[in-house]
């Protein structure tokens, strides 16, 4: 073997190929993409097609304003759907989200405009019901080994009934127009120069981080990511975010609901990526005996992703009240299931566990949204719309299947 | 932690003895009056036929399974081992015969799954750091550790397996058929990292059906037969005297088969 004086610790295997420069890098993604790690690439043929499409039957599509008001949906399922993550992450299901939604936001109406609790209050109990939930589904899981499958299948059935018995038989419940739930819910903006601002962050936070990594990596003697390949990354990255801040400030801005969203998916994508309990939830849903071997509490890691899961449909339901200022016995009934489901796998995260990350909810509730959007602006029948969403749900999983097929003929698993 | 001037115990200091141990299962004697002593920087085999109790035994060192009656002393303390943490907390790792690593985590992740570095901001730099020194230590040539599992071959998953069960600075390590699904080249990579785990002064105990790969790392090979010791052998015994132990000398399948072809033959004539 040739190798220089004083070869770096990860790169004194000669039998590996390291792609530092573009070049490199531009064939490391294809040898991925080619391997069955899709990553990103769905989502983002898929929001270039639905764009092409849809403004092509309908400019309004585009215009500032109804991406405005789609951020303001994508909030409320997201949120739901970020919750779905986890579960897929152990390789588990949770079916009743939807009416978990629904049932937070019948307790938000009964406890606050009926009963007159203060509204922080009845928010708060909503949620602890939703944690209630999702550590029922834990403990017959991991006491009975019940299927989440069943288990919230069943949980579907029972919530929807507490939520139908709660609202009573006036079956909604109009929340105050001038309270500040529906004004997160409907109205309120982030201010022009701080989403400027904010659209700053991310780019600076990736090239910070980068640089001290590199550095640390660089002092254990380990090879490090170009300099080049950050700062054009983050050139990148800001721009788009950039760009995307001033066209939407365009029409009304940036909704201080889709800001708490990604709040949520960046502190979710933390815990899952570098916390020793993310790196848990991973290994539980590659392999769970391998996990428990290693002296990972598995039945702690199941009972933390349900509760989760229940917590954030709860969290879900409330914003969905707030944006349609009422709660009613539609509400997380009808799409609202598949829709949180739908997202998580078309941004990536795989039905089978030990696959995703908390992006996928961000990346397909903007493609499930952007479906169901360009739509109704096409003034097409409900029926219309639930055979169109079933079947992009349809080829989102076929591509898992097949990619998850090619990774592991590649040996990627 | 594992560390290349950590030594693990004096050479040849006794580090695990069994006496008389007995494990019942209802009415089933799995092991009965086992003897066992495991010295540092020494490889013990275990052979037996199947059902001779070898799996048993290697729970029970596990903490998988907890002894009927007998006494387990380590390091020269009496113990019990109530559960497979309270054994590797103790020192004694076990690599399954299934290897149980996670294929989609990449090796940095399975070395230190379950006792990663800093919990709530996980020390990549430094676990990749570590995770190379300690494939280096061994002489391990696994291509990248940011790679993930299922991406090794056999005898590079055997080796994550065992650097995985060194991290934890164990004395005592125990393989159960560590070569079983290896091609050749593979399972002399990993009789050579025995080796070179014995040399950092571990005790090893090695499960294996494959007489050769026995002969070729093991200091003591130690018989079971039916739940019993059946004697203790050095590498340099004959294959026919260990096969002998291992099935029984005088009452055996082959040796069964000729009484009956025997009696046969006086039937005839009779």
């Amino acid at each position: 073997m040739t190798q220089s004086p004083n070869p770096m610790l990860d790169r004194s295997d000669t039998r590996v190929r390291h792609d530092d420069s573009l070049m490199g890098a531009a064939r490391e993604f294809l040898d991925r993409v080619k391997s069955g790690d899709l990553g990103m690439l769905p989502v983002a043929v898929g929001l270039v097609v639905i764009s092409v499409v849809f403004s092509a039957l309908n400019p309004v599509f585009l215009a500032p304003n109804n991406l405005v008001n789609m951020l303001f949906d994508c909030a409320t399922v997201g949120v739901i759907s970020l919750g779905i993550v986890c579960v897929l992450l152990l390789g588990e299901i949770d079916l009743s989200v939807g009416s978990m939604s629904g049932f937070a936001s019948a307790m938000v109406g009964v406890l606050w405009v009926n009963m007159g609790l203060p509204v922080g209050l009845a928010i708060l109990a909503a949620l602890v019901a939703g944690a209630l939930v999702g550590s029922i589904y834990a403990l017959l899981f991991n006491k009975l080994g019940m299927p989440s499958f069943i288990s919230t299948l069943s949980g579907l059935l029972a919530i929807l009934g507490m939520q139908l018995y709660i609202l009573g038989p006036t079956g909604s419940i109009n929340l105050p127009f001038a309270s500040a739930l529906v004004g997160f819910g409907q109205l309120w903006i982030i201010p022009k120069w701080l989403s400027h601002l904010l659209a700053l962050l991310p780019g600076a936070v990736l090239v910070w981080t980068g640089l001290s990594v590199m550095r640390r990596r660089r002092a254990a003697n380990l090879s490090a990511q170009p300099l080049g390949r950050l700062v054009l990354k983050a050139a990148v990255l800001t721009a788009a975010l950039e760009f995307a801040v001033w066209y939407l400030n365009l029409g009304r801005g940036v909704p201080l609901m889709f800001g708490l969203f990604i709040a949520l998916v960046v502190a979710l994508n933390y815990a899952l990526t570098r916390t020793q309990w993310g790196r848990s939830m991973f290994a539980v849903g590659g392999n769970r005996e391998a996990a428990r071997r290693s002296g990972i509490n598995v039945k702690r890691i199941y009972l933390s992703a349900f509760m989760l899961c229940s917590s954030l449909a709860a969290l879900g339901g409330m914003l969905s009240a707030a944006r349609l200022a009422s709660s009613s016995q539609q509400a997380g009934t009808g799409d609202v299931n598949l829709n949180a489901i739908a997202a998580a796998v078309i941004g990536g995260t795989s039905l089978f566990g030990g696959r995703g990350s908390a992006w996928s909810a961000l990346l397909g509730i903007i493609v499930i949204q952007a479906i169901s959007n360009g739509l109704t602006l096409l003034n097409l029948s409900s029926s219309l719309r639930y055979m169109i969403t079933g079947g992009v749900l349809a080829t989102a999983v076929i591509v898992d299947s097949l990619a998850r097929r090619s990774r592991v003929s590649h040996g990627r698993a | 932690m594992a560390g290349s001037t950590h030594i693990a115990a004096q050479r040849g200091e006794r580090i695990l003895s069994l006496r008389g141990v007995s494990k019942k299962f209802g009415a089933v004697s799995a092991l009965t009056e086992i003897d066992l002593d495991v010295h540092a920087g020494e490889v013990v085999a275990l052979v037996g036929d199947n059902g001779a109790g070898k799996s048993t035994l290697v729970k029970v060192l596990a903490g998988v399974h907890q002894p009927t009656s007998g006494t387990v002393e380590f390091m020269g303390r009496q113990v019990t081992m109530d559960s497979p943490a309270a054994a590797l907390n103790m020192g004694i790792a076990t690599v399954f015969q299934d290897l149980a690593l996670c294929e989609n985590l990449d090796v940095v992740a399975n070395l230190f799954l379950g006792h990663e570095l800093s919990p709530w901001r996980l020390d990549e730099v430094q676990m990749e750091v570590r995770a190379w020194t300690l494939l280096k230590e061994l002489a391990a040539r696994i291509p990248s550790v940011r790679e993930p599992i299922a991406s090794l071959s056999g005898g590079q998953r055997q080796t994550v397996a065992i650097a995985r069960s060194l991290l934890l600075d164990p004395k005592i390590i125990m393989l159960d058929e560590p070569t079983a699904a290896l091609g050749v080249a593979q399972t002399a990579e990993v009789l050579n990292l025995i080796e070179r785990v014995r040399d950092r002064g571990l005790g090893v105990i090695i499960i294996s059906h494959n007489m050769e790969d026995v002969r070729a790392v093991a200091d003591r090979i130690v018989v079971l037969r039916l739940g019993r010791n059946n004697g203790v052998f050095t590498p340099e015994t004959s294959n026919q005297e260990l096969v002998a132990a291992i099935t029984g000398a005088t009452e055996n399948a082959v040796s069964r088969r000729n009484e009956r072809r025997d009696a046969e033959a006086r039937g005839e004539t009779a």
